[in-house]
């Protein structure tokens, strides 16, 4: 099923000539309204009238995180204050989280392209919606709730946690579409379990499942044990939240990405050149009818291959392969964005601690876990106990305090973190996804 | 009138509180006394030892985290509530004991412990005005 019929299946001449419009005007606007923009271009010496072609796009400067990071909070809206009408954020690298804003008109947009997703995915007007994703700062769980609203459809603003709580309303009210992170999902799928509640005896059709990396083995389990269809959804706040891309029931082959609202580029992550299609690089993006927050070429250091074959949804919009990596040490854990740097700038914060550290990240239970190690040196050391576990308090909690996620600090001796070069190995990813 | 105490951050893993004791042993290091304790994932280990300085070099070469405190060494007479007229006198005194263990050692007809306070100097004032016999160092490490 699709929900914009005209837009989403739109010859490709047509959907070209579309963005094309949309890309001048776009670059005309953020020249003459962030001056972030007019530097960046002056610099890289390229005008919005420069860009005759969808081709010439390639003229243009990348945006990236520290750009971002740079013009913290509203450096880069390109609407006046009042014009905006919601401001979500993310965490970034450096303890400050990236900030970005929606007018009125841009919420609309982005509640038609999440009321694509849902029915992309298989909701209906008819369908209850169970939205477990976090309501809140982060763009999930809203952006979710008013695709729902925008369709017809009936949603349950469950948000994330007391999952027991969860399963009983799921017995209770029927709903027939899931919308969570995948982890969340298996987890959902045990508690169910040992509550003795058979996902078969409830009413799901299928489910919507992103905000952190998975695989098509994750993908399986999901639907075995769950008993519904499960699809992928990509999407970042800094481009718009969830809805940039996602999967057809159909097919179950790469996400549809709303081309009429966003360009896609794969590039080389060394040299920035343009790959062509079918070629894994990073994904760049760049917004043609965002209002308040438009991003010109913004890379997302995740990585994928663009396919432009028709696919049998009847969708003519490019898809993107599921996202297989990160050109960055972002490691994300919970639906959170972690990066090791920021971990590091905690120890450094607390005094006494400048010791050497490694996290590692594993699946347990279907739910992802940090742990922490720290090498105990002279400076940190103490011959009470109480001391020891009073420094493991307090790197948990300021960690806690900084990223919002719990982890596990686990002390040990000196010369424990592996080396390779003298330097520290400062990541294992345990997780099988 | 106190006694110096070295400290081992070890890993709660096999064969840790072998390897210190094998390193001092084949550094001629002679253990007076020790107590460990851990946790469920890491462990204190508390030394008396001969020699303090050659003992913590020994330990840094051997890649250990190692520590220094000072501790008082006290003479417990060997019979029923002998301990705890001690700890009671800490208890009036409002002295708080962090951890204590007893040396391997007797000192003449008497058990010696190891007192682990705050308040070291504190401490060591109170238990010699109630006529606690309080062994200095240099003694303590030839025991
Ligand atoms: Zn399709």
């Amino acid at each position: 099923m699709i929900y914009n019929e005209e837009f989403e299946t739109l010859p490709r001449e047509a959907l070209e000539a579309i963005q094309l419009r949309r890309l001048k005007n776009t670059l005309e606007r953020v020249y003459h309204t962030v001056p972030f923009y007019k530097k960046h271009f002056d610099k890289h010496g390229v005008k919005p009238d420069d860009i005759r072609s969808l081709e010439d796009l390639h003229k243009l400067p990348f945006t990236t995180k520290q750009d971002l990071r740079d013009n913290y909070p509203f450096g880069l809206f390109a609407v006046p204050m009042d014009s905006v009408v919601r401001i979500h954020a993310s965490s970034g690298t450096t303890g400050k989280p990236t900030v970005v804003g929606y007018t009125a008109r841009d919420i609309k947009t982005w509640s038609e392209l999440m009321a694509r997703t849902l029915m992309a995915g298989g909701a209906t007007k008819g369908d209850i919606i169970h939205n477990a994703y976090g309501y809140g700062l982060f763009t999930g769980g809203l952006g979710f709730h008013y695709g729902a609203e925008t369709l017809g459809a009936s949603v349950i603003p469950i948000s994330g946690g007391n999952t027991k709580r969860q399963i009983m309303i799921m017995k209770d009210f029927g709903p027939t579409i899931l919308t969570c992170t995948p982890s969340y999902a298996l987890l959902l799928a045990e508690v169910a379990e040992e509550m003795g509640v058979d996902f078969r005896s409830l009413k799901f059709k299928s489910g919507i499942f992103g905000a952190e990396p998975w695989s098509e083995q994750m993908r399986q389990e999901i639907e075995r044990k769950l008993n519904l269809d499960a699809v992928d959804i990509y999407g970042l706040s800094e481009v718009m939240g969830p809805g940039v891309a996602v999967e057809c029931i159909e097919a179950k082959q790469g996400l549809h990405i709303f081309e009429d609202h966003f360009i896609a580029e794969i590039i080389d992550p060394d040299t920035g050149e343009p790959l062509p299609y079918g070629e894994k690089g990073e994904l760049v993006f760049t917004t043609i009818t965002k209002e308040a927050f438009p991003v010109i070429r913004y890379r997302t250091r995740d990585i994928s291959a663009l396919y432009k074959e028709p696919c049998r949804c009847g969708r003519t919009l490019v898809r993107m392969e599921r996202v297989s990596g990160r050109t960055d040490d972002m490691l994300i854990i919970r639906g959170v964005n972690v990066f090791p740097s920021q971990i590091e700038s905690v120890l450094m914060e607390m005094e006494e601690v400048s010791p050497h550290y490694q996290l590692i990240v594993d699946r347990v239970e279907h739910m992802d876990q940090l742990t922490v190690m720290v090498e105990v040196n002279e400076e940190i050391f103490s011959d009470t106990v109480k001391n020891l576990q009073q420094l493991e308090n307090k790197i948990r909690k300021n960690i806690k305090d900084m990223l919002g996620i719990s982890t596990i600090v686990k002390l040990v001796e000196p010369k424990t973190i592996e080396r390779s070069e003298g330097k520290a190995k400062r990541v294992i990813d345990n997780r099988k996804i | 009138m106190k006694v110096e105490q070295i400290s081992v951050f070890l890993e709660n893993k096999a064969g840790r509180l072998a390897e210190v004791t094998r390193v001092l042993g084949e550094g001629g290091i002679n253990i007076r006394a020790l107590s460990l304790a851990d946790t469920t994932d890491f462990g204190i280990l508390r030394l008396i030892v001969n020699d303090n300085e050659k003992a913590k070099k020994i330990l840094k070469e051997n890649g250990f985290t190692v520590g220094k405190t000072n501790v008082v060494a006290i003479e417990v007479e060997d019979k029923p509530g002998g301990l705890a007229r001690i700890l009671d006198i800490l208890y009036r005194a409002g002295i708080n004991v962090e951890y204590m263990y007893a040396f391997v050692q007797q000192s003449g007809e008497n058990a010696v412990i190891i007192f682990r306070f705050d308040n070291l100097d504190e401490a060591i004032k109170v238990l010699q005005e109630n006529g606690v016999t309080v062994i200095n160092g240099s003694k303590v490490y030839t025991l």
